[in-house]
């Protein structure tokens, strides 16, 4: 196994920047990008989870429902936004948003930013797995367009479960992986501090996740958090809703986009 | 029975992996000690009985002493046997895991798929193989499942799935990620078409396949004492630094909380399955 060479530290470096609590969050992207935001709260189960916000915008003059994972920027923030990892109730209140923008017919968007989803007792016993399957299994089949985009961490099932969409788009510096790398260097090496080693062998980078095809498009960092890099999104967004909305296969190809991708062999 | 024949080890990780506590080896008959009442059964006892401990403990079992117990004798016929995970992020390691853990095994891959009649009536089967990476998902896991879905749902057959994973592979990075999703829409145009999905969880099924087609089934069941979560014990008390509630992630805490329908021991499965499907027999 080769060391913690400079090479296999560019990853890592990504990672930090991907993780780092000055980046715009959730919220910035709402405030910034959609106008007559209504935040809708709870999932009508359990309870609220501060670390998902949603609700109802308009995107220049078009309606749409918006959901977004929330880590805070400051220490109080971060605390009560359980630093963007959700709960079950968080999936929960997506879905009932996802499935109320289905029945007016609204296009939804998704901001995803967590480490994973909330590892905790409460969590185990109110279904974490469960809310994150139904989420998967319900998105696939929404018959309004979906588009995700992973703005900072993309932590494994926590960050997918608001991410089967028709376009997932990332930005340059945020990361998309199937287990954190301390997680990674932790159980296969034993190690945590083989993380730099762990993040370069997960293919975790924006460029990477383009190149498997699992997503449709890397989103330039320039001018990021000012007026021109959220109004140039907010163009992109409106113009691939348009091609979208136009679309009337739109759930035979999700269901493609997510069936291609891996890679297998056949054995002789 | 016939399925005993089966359950006799074939191979050497078998006889002393995983599936199974240590063997005795200085008595005259072979025999294992029981992790949750610390006895020793004699190994030919413990195989007349389905790997269960008269103490109730079920050991871990492999795909095909599953598919022995389960199917009807010699009705079980495997599909997508050929699909195999290759090593597509060059992940350190991996290539060579994979050639040690298939001749280890004996299989080629973490789940085997195919069709079955249960007590008469005919399904589509996935199980999953512990000794093969702890059942973890990769692409293959991922294909094979979502084939079986799809060629059930062109057949109209009610799937039965068996469950034990560690969760997604590490390995296959954000390919064993997507696998997650390709197979819940797989599940999800199965079960719109008004087709059956059972799944038995075992122990463990945790991770990335509970987040998944493992919870997505119209009828839960769970073998006693399996541990079902999405993240990791030890994690968790890692991270909340608190103790965990007794049988804490276990089958008949799952049942407690509402997330499977019923605990399934051994001895009863296949009378049950064959019931639940004979039910929904016509659909």
């Amino acid at each position: 196994m080769k060391g913690g060479n400079a090479v296999n530290q560019v990853p890592y470096a990504v990672v930090k920047l991907a993780r780092d609590s000055q980046r715009p969050t959730g919220l910035n992207y709402i405030q910034n990008m959609f106008t007559d935001f209504v935040e809708l709260h709870g999932d009508r189960r359990y309870g609220d989870d501060p670390a998902i916000v949603g609700g109802i915008a308009r995107l220049r003059e078009t309606p749409v429902t918006v959901i977004a994972i929330e880590k805070g920027h400051t220490a109080k923030e971060r605390s009560f936004r359980n630093f963007g990892a959700p709960q079950p109730e968080g999936y929960r209140k997506a879905l009932r948003l996802a499935k109320q923008a289905e029945k007016f017919g609204r296009p939804v968007i998704c901001f995803v930013d967590t480490s994973g989803a909330n590892c905790g007792v409460g969590a185990e016993q109110r279904g974490q797995g469960q809310a994150i399957a139904e989420n998967l299994m319900e998105l696939s089949t929404l018959c309004v367009p979906v588009i995700s985009i992973l703005v900072g961490e993309g932590g494994s099932g926590g960050a997918l479960a608001l991410a089967v969409a028709d376009r997932v788009w990332m930005l340059s510096n945020a990361v998309y992986s199937v287990i954190s790398p301390e997680g990674c260097a932790s159980i296969l090496w034993k190690d945590a501090k083989k993380a730099e080693e762990a993040a370069a062998s997960l293919k975790l980078t924006a460029e990477d996740a383009l190149r498997l095809g699992v997503i449709e498009k890397i989103l330039p960092e320039k001018e990021l958090g000012q007026k021109p890099f959220y109004d140039r999104l907010r163009e992109e967004l409106a113009a691939e809703l348009a091609v979208l909305s136009k679309d009337p296969d739109l759930i035979t190809k999700r269901y493609d986009r997510f069936r291609r991708i891996g890679q297998v062999k056949e054995r002789t | 029975m016939a399925f005993i024949e089966f359950l006799k080890p074939k191979n050497k990780l078998e006889e002393g992996g995983r599936t199974t506590a240590p063997v005795q080896q200085d008595a005259g008959e072979p025999e294992q000690v029981c992790p949750n009442c610390h006895k020793s059964i004699p190994v030919s006892k413990l195989w007349s009985s389905r790997l269960v401990c008269p103490c109730g403990y079920h050991f871990r079992m492999n795909a095909r002493q599953r598919i022995a117990m389960i199917a009807d004798k010699g009705s079980f016929r495997e599909l997508f046997s050929h699909v195999v995970s290759e090593n597509p992020l060059g992940f350190p390691g991996y290539t060579e895991k994979l050639e040690t853990v298939r001749s280890a095994s004996g299989e080629a891959e973490a789940v085997v798929c195919g069709t079955a009649d249960i007590g008469g009536s005919k399904c589509a089967l996935f199980v999953m193989e512990p000794n093969f990476m702890m059942g973890s998902m990769g692409s293959a896991v991922g294909e094979k499942i979502t084939q079986l879905f799809e060629f059930a749902l062109q057949k109209r057959l009610p799937v039965v799935g068996f469950t034990v994973s560690g969760g997604a592979r590490m390995q296959e990075g954000l390919l064993s990620l997507m696998q997650m999703a390709k197979t819940s829409a797989a599940v999800k145009r199965h079960s719109d078409a008004g087709l059956l999905y059972i799944a038995v969880l075992t122990d463990p099924t945790t991770g990335g396949v509970t987040a998944s087609f493992a919870m997505e089934a119209d009828i839960l069941l769970a073998e006693p004492g399996a541990t079902i979560g999405f993240a990791g014990a030890r994690v968790i008390e890692q991270t909340t630094k608190k103790a965990l509630p007794k049988g804490f992630q276990k089958a008949e805490f799952v049942l407690q909380h509402g997330f499977v329908d019923s605990i399934a021991p051994r001895s009863g499965q296949k009378k049950l399955l064959s019931t639940l499907l004979s039910v929904h027999e016509g659909r």
